[in-house]
């Protein structure tokens, strides 16, 4: 279709939802704006029609760095051989209160 | 084909479709940069497509009582349906982004028929009555079809899916209440009741594809996980929960063959009409050409708004006082 060369692209957003108030801002999804005034109004009403949010942060798509998913990625390695770093691998005696 | 990995080597295929297969069968979601199958992922892209497409013409049909709705109470409650039905289809339009599609491209694809969508909307809606029996049965049959999909194998669609059955229930039980107060009116009002409710009862069994053995794709979709139960399956779980809903309203489901069958401990039903079904995902529907002609302007005079927009953007990302190039 011609519309196709002359469309002009509004790029992708990911919005994130604080549901209330104590909590963090929650990835729910991901929407097409001009600018940020746009993707938080457009936010608002694609992800909080009922009372879903609090706060509203949306971040350009492109502007996420992420680690790579790939199963045999070492990324997450390190922590794997730290069992040392939770509590559960110090035995501590039964009748010892409050540990 | 091979694939870069993080350490910068490349992992063979067969590897990669093991973890994919393994991951799977685990009950583990497959998520947007996770290896996948090309026909995994080219299955997801035409079904969310289609889904999100149906979301979208969806808004049509009861979009035409927006202006004739019988109360403001009433008035209001459509136009949150609706205004939920496009929200539907941009949660599921953003699920198939995350698979590398382009939304302009999947818009195209729906405007110049390339694309399909559930052939139910090319019903009309004839009287008011039609907008509770959509909320009671076709929103009741789309439930059916999606709560199973909420344990789809593809994260962000399964995702969609949670977010969209949370706001479903809404709209099956206003769809059920406007039927339970027309039917303690007026005989005509009943009248009305039961002749929507001849209309769509069939056509809302379609919603859930051909047949079993016609549907050749249903075996490797429920594999994938993508797919959790059978057209037929869904088909019968729908019967058996809304047999009782009719009694209560009411209203006769236009099948003589329907009864309950005590040694299956399911609903015996007719076959409905698959050469419609056909004729109607086809093209050639009472409304097809209205529904897309329709869309298809919709999007043509909203160019200069998106183009606008965009202008707009572009000049505000620069700084005071400089100039365009």
């Amino acid at each position: 279709m011609s519309e196709s060369a002359a469309r002009p692209e509004w790029p992708l957003f990911e919005v994130f939802v604080r549901g209330r108030r104590g909590l963090n801002h929650v990835h729910v999804g991901s929407l097409h704006a001009a600018d940020p005034a746009m993707a938080l109004h457009n936010a608002r009403n694609l992800y909080t029609r009922r009372n879903e949010g609090v706060s509203i942060w949306v971040v350009r798509s492109d502007d996420i760095t992420a680690s790579s998913p790939d199963e045999k990625d070492p990324f997450f390695a390190p922590s794997g051989d730290k069992v040392y770093r939770h509590p559960t691998f110090y035995p501590i005696p039964d009748d010892v209160p409050h540990m | 084909m091979t694939t870069r990995t993080a350490d910068g080597g490349t992992a063979a295929e067969p590897d990669l479709q093991r973890h994919f297969d393994g991951r799977v069968a685990a009950d583990q979601r497959i998520e947007p940069r996770d290896w996948m199958p090309d026909g995994y992922r080219a299955t997801l892209v035409r079904q969310i497509a289609q889904h999100a497409h149906s979301e979208i013409i969806g808004m049509q049909p009861e979009g035409d009582w927006l202006t004739r709705a019988p109360s403001l109470r009433r008035k209001a409650i459509l136009l949150a349906k609706v205004q939920d039905e496009a929200g539907h289809g941009l949660y599921l339009y953003a699920a198939a982004e995350t698979l590398g599609v382009d939304r302009a491209d999947l818009t195209e694809r729906l405007i110049s028929g390339r694309q399909k969508y559930s052939s139910i909307f090319n019903y009309p809606t004839l009287t008011f009555a039609d907008v509770g029996v959509i909320g009671w049965l076709v929103d009741g049959a789309a439930i059916c079809n999606q709560v199973p999909l909420c344990r789809s194998s593809y994260g962000p669609y399964a995702r969609a899916m949670v977010r969209i059955c949370k706001e479903e229930s809404f709209h099956q039980r206003q769809g059920y209440e406007l039927l339970l107060r027309m039917m303690a009116g007026t005989p005509e009002q009943r009248a009305m009741v039961q002749d929507a409710t001849d209309r769509w009862w069939w056509p809302s069994l379609m919603m859930f594809g051909p047949p079993d053995a016609e549907s050749p794709n249903t075996q490797r979709s429920m594999a994938w996980r993508i797919k959790r139960d059978t057209n037929d399956t869904l088909r019968q779980r729908f019967v058996d929960m809304t047999v009782p809903q009719a009694e209560k309203l009411g209203v006769t489901l236009p099948d003589e063959q329907l009864r309950w069958n005590p040694e299956r401990g399911h609903h015996d039903f007719g076959e409905p009409d698959w050469e419609e079904f056909r004729r109607v995902v086809s093209g050639h529907g009472p409304c097809n050409a209205e529904r897309l002609r329709r869309r298809r302007a919709a999007h043509e005079k909203g160019a200069w708004v998106r183009e606008a927009a965009a202008a707009y953007a572009a000049r505000g990302a620069r700084r005071p006082g400089e100039v365009p190039a």
